[in-house]
């Protein structure tokens, strides 16, 4: 593997010479944030304009820190399950089902069958309604005021509907615990699922109608930040951002983890890293995932949903340290956890991929243009509830 | 063509447009105040306690065994346990709470208090229209607010109600059995005592 395709910059601006070796106009810096609309929550770019060209762009967070980790190393195992909800607040099932995952495997919990079912469902329809809106989003930097975000919103709400008749929340689920899932899921809800999906491919088709050969899109997103491979897997970046660059790295293919080895669904891989790749690795993504909500919601099988042995009150896992991931919509997101036995972890650390994503915003933005810049943050599929935690 | 695409683009959302006069599908949004959309299966907004029968203070289940405080998340929960005694469902004498303060402001919905909960006492409420214009004490609720009945309970969340209410008369069938087999012990034994024992006489002088 190759080093650093780019070297490291320094932050050095020197200002642009002519011929002669006179300076020709001025550099303009530019505090983009914390409050911008475009950077998707409380995230700040220092950006160094030369005209409208970024010389220099350095991503400043922690606006949003709320010492996550922290807390969850002051109170139990079970409590930290909500405030991992609020770490990617579009995915609050997918966080869950990392944690549970991390837990199960230091306290030796199996799942049910049944529940290891409900949970693909339920991380499956989290991913479709993330990366609509995501697209939605990203759009809408680009200018399409409204309409195409209103559009992934309606369909989106569809899908949040399932997730508060089930766990009784829109957004903050809640709803995985270690070893199973906190409520059944009836047939009637499967029925409802079952149309949901069945009519969330014509909205894609629509939504493929309105956006991916659109001239604008095309002009806006074709060769516009990329980002080249060796780089991305440097940098360790997951996700979507990876395969768009070409790796075919996905953690349900590599890791199995649940019963992802029963599903027959294939990986997008890009060609180039831009951030048309980018947009259509998520959109494929979206048909693969519906494929899997499918063939899930056909073989979902009765039973329990919680693993017996699993307890609630006066849950105390045995002295270890573990690392769970699951490829969430955004990237791996991992949980590393230190047990020494008592009911809180000793140790417990996020793998936000959002935040690792967000590192090489500055090698995919200079020589573009100010308003590209904005795009390739959209691109980036950042939540900031994560990345500053 | 250039362009082409930007047209059918616009074609899309003219349908979009026009079908969200007549699809319900398309226009999916309700004017709230005046109309409101149906409650979902297992919706969840903030907890309240319950009471059995007519009286709040009587038949409150709360036995102030501060497991819920112990486990809230944003700890919004406080309890100061009584001195004295009052008998529960079972009978039992238990302590209870003398304060039950939820902060509203704090509490963040996770129903954790609810999955803990031994007694069945904690539940969660589907009423979310609280807002109030007093900054400090509006939202902090006491035993008075929090405290519903049952039958409450039954209207808001059936399936759950129904539940938790079989789990409380299986504890309660329990109770009396284990209570009646004990007074059966006990009459059992006060009979054996009062009956005279035989003389216990050795079989051979020591």
């Amino acid at each position: 593997m190759n080093t650093l395709a780019t070297p490291p910059k320094n932050f050095e601006v020197k200002p642009k010479l002519d011929a002669k070796g006179e300076e020709l106009g001025e550099l303009l810096e530019v505090s983009m944030g914390p409050h911008h609309p475009s950077t998707h929550g409380v995230f700040r770019m220092d950006v160094v304009l030369d005209g409208e060209k970024v010389v220099k762009l350095k991503p400043v967070f922690g606006y949003l820190h709320r010492n996550h980790e922290k807390i969850g190393e002051n109170i139990s195992y079970l409590a930290n399950m909500p405030y991992t909800d609020r770490l990617d607040y579009f995915c609050s099932m997918t966080n869950n089902w990392a944690y549970a995952l991390t837990i199960e495997k230091l306290a030796g919990l199996a799942v049910p069958e049944r529940a290891e079912y409900i949970r693909v469902i339920m991380a499956e329809l989290t991913r479709l309604q993330n990366h609509t809106c995501l697209i939605g989003f990203f759009v809408q930097d680009m200018g399409a005021l409204g309409t195409p975000m209103m559009y992934a919103f309606r369909e989106r709400e569809k899908i949040l509907d399932l997730f508060e008749e089930v766990s009784g929340a829109r957004m903050m689920c809640n709803y995985m615990r270690f070893g199973g899932v906190r409520v059944d899921v009836n047939d009637e809800w499967i029925a409802k699922t079952k149309k949901v999906v069945a009519d969330y491919s014509k909205f894609l088709d629509e939504f493929g109608t309105f956006l991916t050969e659109n001239e604008i899109v095309l002009a806006r997103t074709q060769f516009v930040g990329v980002l080249p491979k060796d780089l991305a897997i440097n940098a360790s970046i997951t996700g979507p951002m990876l395969r768009a660059a070409g790796v075919n790295y996905d953690l349900r293919k590599v890791d199995k983890y649940g019963i992802y080895s029963r599903f027959d669904f294939q990986v997008p891989v890009g060609e180039h890293g831009d951030i048309y790749d980018r947009y259509m690795i998520r959109v494929l993504e979206m048909r693969e995932s519906i494929k899997i909500l499918e063939q899930a919601l056909r073989d979902i099988p009765a039973g329990p949903v919680m693993d017996p042995k699993a307890k609630l009150r006066g849950f105390r896992p045995k002295a270890g340290e573990v690392y769970g991931r699951v490829e969430g919509p955004k990237g791996e997101l991992g949980f590393y956890v230190i047990s020494d036995g008592s009911p809180n972890a000793y140790r417990y650390r996020v793998r936000p991929p959002s935040f690792i994503n967000l590192t090489i915003l500055e090698d995919m933005c200079l020589g573009h243009n100010i308003s590209d810049a904005v795009v390739i943050l959209g691109s980036v599929d950042i939540v900031l509830g994560e990345v500053d935690r | 063509m250039l362009g082409e695409q930007i047209i059918k683009g616009m074609a899309v959302t003219a349908r979009n447009f026009f079908e969200s006069y007549v699809s319900k599908d398309r226009l999916t949004t309700v004017q709230y105040p005046e109309e409101r959309l149906p409650q979902k299966g297992n919706t969840r907004q903030f907890p309240f306690l319950v009471y059995d029968g007519d009286d709040a203070e009587k038949g409150l289940r709360c036995v102030a065994c501060q497991i819920c405080e112990k486990e809230c998340p944003p700890k919004c929960i406080y309890i100061v346990k009584s001195k004295d005694k009052k008998p529960d469902y079972k009978g039992q004498m238990q302590v209870y709470p003398v304060r039950f303060d939820i902060d509203l402001s704090v509490c963040m919905s996770c129903s954790i208090c609810v999955e803990v909960c031994p007694f069945e006492s904690i539940k969660m409420n589907t009423e979310f229209e609280l807002s109030t214009a007093d900054r400090f004490g509006g939202l902090l609720f006491g035993k008075d607010k929090l405290a519903k009945s049952n039958s409450y309970y039954q209207k808001v969340h059936p399936k759950d109600a129904a539940e938790s209410d079989a789990v409380i008369a299986a504890e309660k069938a329990k109770a009396e059995a284990k209570a009646k087999a004990a007074a059966e012990a006990k009459a059992k034994a006060a009979a054996a005592a009062v009956s005279p024992a035989p003389p216990v006489t050795p079989a051979q002088p020591l």
